[in-house]
């Protein structure tokens, strides 16, 4: 066996394997994690759309927050896989704008952070 | 010896799945560098990338259910809302932190933050898994998918570590109690 021959998780040979499906979930997963901090800020920021957010009560705003966090995440995943599934693009985009996704996303959670954008 | 229904699934959240989910990291963490490390010296056999990938849709299965059930079922225990002119907050952990300047930070920082960011690593360890799984060695190429992957999976650790610690804190100061009583075992005294 050549070392061409099965290095992906799939047994395809290795560059036979667009990296696209791989780019698709990499970037959703950034989206997703930057709707969840985007939404908590919306939801802390405005008592409307924290009633907005409010999908299940004894649950609250927490309950639309992550709903729809979840949606935006499996459809960009989704749309993005379907453009790219048999293309290789470039993944150091792909990274820069998933990490910064991810950091947008743990920093709007981080309530401290919250507060000093609203001016609190 | 006796636990509380509430008391049970508190403990079924923190430590059944959220424990288990961050006690896995290790050896994922550990697997995922050793496959993809450059000049790692052997392919993986397919009973190996079989146990990797059954360990990493376990984490992903955990990961999920820690979530859900701490959003959907102790959650609501704990912003339970108490009658008007109720004096004990015991039972609602919520109004008992923000009662007092002492500890209304552990909801305002601790809950606030914990509840939300405990989200990003299911989303972030169901990437991992699958990437993992539909590339195997192949997230070497280019090393960059490598790089974003093992880095989902520790942000994902972080943000299941930041969870839980503020997790394991507030049940400290205000524990999520009520529910049916379950009698464990009968003592003699």
């Amino acid at each position: 066996m050549s070392m061409s021959e099965n290095r992906g998780g799939s047994g395809l040979d290795v560059d036979s394997i667009p990296n696209g499906p791989g780019a698709a979930a990499i970037l959703a997963a950034g989206i997703g994690c930057a709707v969840v901090g985007i939404l908590a800020l919306a939801g802390d920021a405005s008592n409307a759309i924290g009633k907005l957010l409010n999908f299940y009560n004894p649950t609250g705003t927490l309950s639309g927050v992550t709903t729809l966090a979840i949606i935006v995440w499996l459809v960009s995943w989704f749309a993005l896989n379907r453009s790219w599934r048999t293309k290789n693009v470039s993944m150091g985009w792909i990274n820069v704008a998933a990490f910064a996704l991810l950091a947008v996303g743990f920093l709007l959670t981080f309530p401290p952070f919250m507060d000093l954008l609203q001016g609190k | 010896m006796e636990i509380s229904t509430h008391d049970l699934w508190t403990v079924l959240h923190g430590m059944g799945f959220g424990a288990l989910f961050m006690l896995a990291f290790s050896g994922a963490l550990a697997e995922l560098y050793r496959l993809s490390a450059p000049g790692a010296p052997t392919l993986p056999s397919q009973r190996e990338k079989n146990l990797m990938n059954a360990y990493l849709v376990a984490m992903v299965i955990l990961a999920w259910l820690t979530v859900f059930s701490g959003a959907y079922i102790v959650y609501p225990w704990y912003r339970a809302v108490p009658p008007a002119g109720a004096s004990d907050l015991a039972d609602y952990p919520r109004r008992l932190l923000l009662s007092s300047g002492k500890t209304s930070e552990w909801h305002n920082v601790g809950m606030e933050w914990k509840e939300h960011v405990a989200w990003l690593a299911p989303i972030a360890m169901t990437m991992v898994a699958y990437v993992t799984m539909k590339y195997g060695r192949a997230i070497t190429r280019p090393r960059l998918m490598r790089t974003a992957v093992l880095g989902f999976a520790v942000a994902a650790f972080v943000a299941t570590g930041v969870a839980g610690a503020f997790g394991a804190f507030l049940n400290k100061y205000a524990p999520v109690r009520g529910g049916s009583v379950i009698i464990l075992k009968e003592g003699e005294r």
